[in-house]
């Protein structure tokens, strides 16, 4: 076959297993650094890998309320395991950035702003909950009035290859908020995993230029179909859903209902939820002062509005309470985001039920409160 | 453009994160018992000449080694090269600032947020009532109408201290009486020395008729006393659409990105701090919100 050729943009084309090697080739070459999920002491991050075996075939993960457990099944799949903790987040909103450094010279301060540097990431494995994540956190940060430079400055130039979600984990509900299993977003490719192939969708110019010159076939009738069953099986085996229809209001009428404080009870404000949900932005800035008080680096870092610091205020906090800060973040999630940028902040990942200590559950909560007001 | 060595001309302004320009301190007034006023000038003279304010808006003021904290405007919006910032000391930034001497040199970004709608109030009666430091961000709407007194009605300054001691700005009241605003000045505990009003600020709209449809009411100051004002401003039917609140949150960006001004969808450095009540009202009651 001739070695130039590359299919349409729209198209689906199928390749053997092994050949994914080339493809990560083919993008390392071009300079980008890849990375995807990988068992790394005994649990499941997302980190640089360098061929296919790098990834967690075997593996799947088993998540409830409060438990998380990645488990060895011996399964012959790469791409069937539903991500723990870590998101893309943390590539494109790293948890912390070096904002500029001061320097006192002859009693003046002297400003370094280290320009935002990022390497070209290539993100191998985003699943559609997150990459409807990613598109989230974009209209947070690349906004027409204020664009922010650290995360610009990886995003654009972040490769997308996205896979359809074939094994949902106990937790999963994106098919409740849309954004999965079957990816919905941009990617510059999709791909389908399958018992022998990998079936790969182009999504762009840059996904088809990756696949230029690789053994590639045009996927059949058959395999399309065997996806379509799997992802429509998937959807049925979602661990949980949420119903939005009456949402955000049911939230924002009802502010005042006892049921958040019932929340506060359990909740420990210990903030994991915010920090393993891949769409949660908030920060905070630090500086750091040398000894001599001559130097100082000024720092961004993550914040989450769990922590009592983040409201604090000459004259008290505004959320000294537990339930108070619960229902801040829940009400963004469901209610405020979708008034704030048009989507909700919620994308159904589950990471917030898996990681909290309490197993508190958005999905049980928001149909608790819905119950309660009935 | 010659900028000094330690200022820093960004590409565009709209990606810049969190570096400030620097501002000498030219002035200090001290105005009460841990309240002062610092005069600040732009070091680079580009930047000085570029700047302008609206009445309300703020700036984030930063200390190196300290950080920063939002700090209202409170001086003329007609000579913004000298910019006023009346500040309490309150925490770490703020009892860094009391240190600072004539000469010192802070960081500042801003102005950012929304104002006083001084337009929209040009022909309608005007009530500014604001409690403790309060009174700093309304100061420029002040000036604002002294400059241009005859676009306005009657004008009224319902001001409450807790202590005559604590009240800001006393020597300028004389002035503000002159140039046609009323100012009503009432204290929650009076001294042996003190002849006005004891009693908190919402008092004050008993000892005055006012033309409610034609008034615009505008308030600043503890959020309890936010929540009387408005009340007795629409007991007396003030639309809500005339009434302005100034709110304060923690603040870390002033540009609707940290996330930590949020109440209910508003973004608090961004789309406040002055809001028109009717915008508040949903969420204005809810406890902690
Ligand atoms: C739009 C806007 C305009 C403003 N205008 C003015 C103005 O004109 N003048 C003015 O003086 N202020 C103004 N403020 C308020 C000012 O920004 C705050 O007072 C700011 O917090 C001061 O910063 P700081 O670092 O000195 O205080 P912080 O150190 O942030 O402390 C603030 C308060 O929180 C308390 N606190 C902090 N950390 C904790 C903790 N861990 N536990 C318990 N309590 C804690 C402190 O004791 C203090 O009372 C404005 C605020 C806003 C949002
Ligand atoms: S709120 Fe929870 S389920 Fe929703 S996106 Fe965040 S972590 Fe995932
Ligand atoms: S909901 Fe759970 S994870 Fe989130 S702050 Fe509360 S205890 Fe922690
Ligand atoms: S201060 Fe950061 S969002 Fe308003």
């Amino acid at each position: 076959m001739p070695s130039d050729r590359s299919p349409e943009i729209g198209s689906t084309v199928s390749i053997q297993k092994h050949i994914f090697n080339a493809l990560l080739e083919k993008l390392k070459t071009q300079g980008y650094e890849v990375v995807g999920p990988h068992v790394e002491n005994e649990t499941l991050v997302y980190a640089p890998i360098q061929k296919l075996e790098d990834l967690p075939r075997g593996y799947v993960t088993e998540q409830e309320a409060g438990s998380f457990r990645l488990v060895y099944t011996g399964h012959t799949r790469y791409f069937d395991v539903i991500p723990g903790a870590q998101s893309w987040k943390q590539f494109l909103f790293p948890s912390h950035a070096n904002l500029f450094n001061l320097k006192k010279v002859n009693g003046a301060w002297e400003m370094e702003t280290p320009k935002p540097t990022a390497p070209a990431y290539a993100f191998i494995g985003v699943r559609g909950c997150e990459l409807a994540a990613i598109q989230i956190q974009d209209n947070a940060f690349l906004r027409s009035d204020f664009t922010d430079p650290i995360y610009r400055v990886a995003r654009e130039k972040a490769f997308i290859l996205a896979v359809n979600c074939m094994h949902p984990a106990g937790t999963c509900f994106c098919a409740s908020m849309g954004t999965g299993p079957r990816v919905e977003g941009d990617a510059d490719l999709t791909l389908t995993e399958l018992e022998d192939v990998f079936l790969l969708n182009v999504g762009s110019e840059l996904g088809r230029n990756i696949l230029a010159g690789l053994p590639y076939e045009s996927a059949s009738a058959f395999v399309l179909n065997a996806a379509n069953r799997g992802l429509e099986r998937a959807t049925l085996q979602m661990g949980r859903s949420m119903d939005t229809s009456d949402l955000p209001d049911l939230i924002l009428n009802n502010l005042d209902h006892p049921h958040w404080r019932a929340i506060g009870e359990r909740c420990l404000s210990c903030a994991n939820c915010t920090q393993v949900c891949p769409t949660c932005f908030c920060w905070d800035a630090t500086d750091t002062l040398s000894l001599d008080g001559n130097q100082t680096r000024r720092e961004r870092v993550w914040d989450s509005c769990f922590n009592p610091g983040y409201s604090y205020q000459a004259g008290g906090n505004t959320r000294p309470t537990i339930h108070s800060r619960y229902r801040q973040w829940m009400s963004h999630k469901l209610g405020t985001w979708k008034v704030q940028y048009g989507t909700f902040g919620c994308t159904g990942c589950g990471r917030c039920i898996t990681w909290c200590p309490a197993a508190i559950d958005i999905t049980v909560e928001v149909a608790d409160l819905r119950k309660e007001i009935r | 453009m010659a900028a000094h060595a330690h200022t820093h001309s960004p590409a565009s302004p709209s990606e810049r994160l969190l570096e400030p320009v620097w501002a000498q301190v030219m002035d200090i007034t001290n105005e009460a018992e841990g309240i002062s006023t610092y005069w600040l000038k732009f070091t680079d003279p580009a930047v000085e000449a570029a700047y302008t304010f609206e009445p309300g808006q703020f700036n984030m003021v930063y200390l190196p080694g300290y950080g920063e904290a939002a700090i209202s405007i409170s001086s003329n919006p007609a000579d913004p090269t000298l910019v006023g910032h009346t500040i309490r000391f309150v925490g770490n930034v703020t009892r860094a600032i009391s240190r600072l001497k004539v000469g010192d040199v802070v960081g500042v970004r801003g102005p950012f947020g929304s104002y006083w709608p001084m337009k929209e109030m040009e022909g309608h009666d005007v009530i500014i009532a604001c409690g403790g430091i309060g009174l700093p961000p309304l100061r420029p709407a002040i000036y604002h109408i002294m400059n241009n007194r005859e676009k306005f009605g009657k004008v009224y300054l319902l001001y409450g201290a807790r202590t005559p001691k604590d009240l800001l700005y006393p020597t300028e009241f004389e002035e503000w009486e002159r140039a046609g605003i009323q100012v009503q000045v009432t204290v929650d505990r009076a001294d042996e020395d003190w002849q006005g009003q004891v009693g908190v600020v919402p008092m004050l709209f008993y000892r005055f008729r006012m033309d409610a449809p034609n008034s615009v009411v505008l308030t600043c100051g503890p959020e309890i006393m936010i929540r009387f004002v408005v009340y007795e401003g629409l007991a007396r039917r003030v639309p809500a659409e005339q009434i302005y609140v100034s709110l304060e949150r923690n603040m870390k960006c002033g540009q609707g990105s940290c996330g930590h001004c949020q109440l209910g969808p508003y973004f608090i450095c961004k789309d406040g701090p002055v809001f028109r009540f009717d915008a508040l009202q949903p969420y204005f009651n809810v406890e902690e919100f």
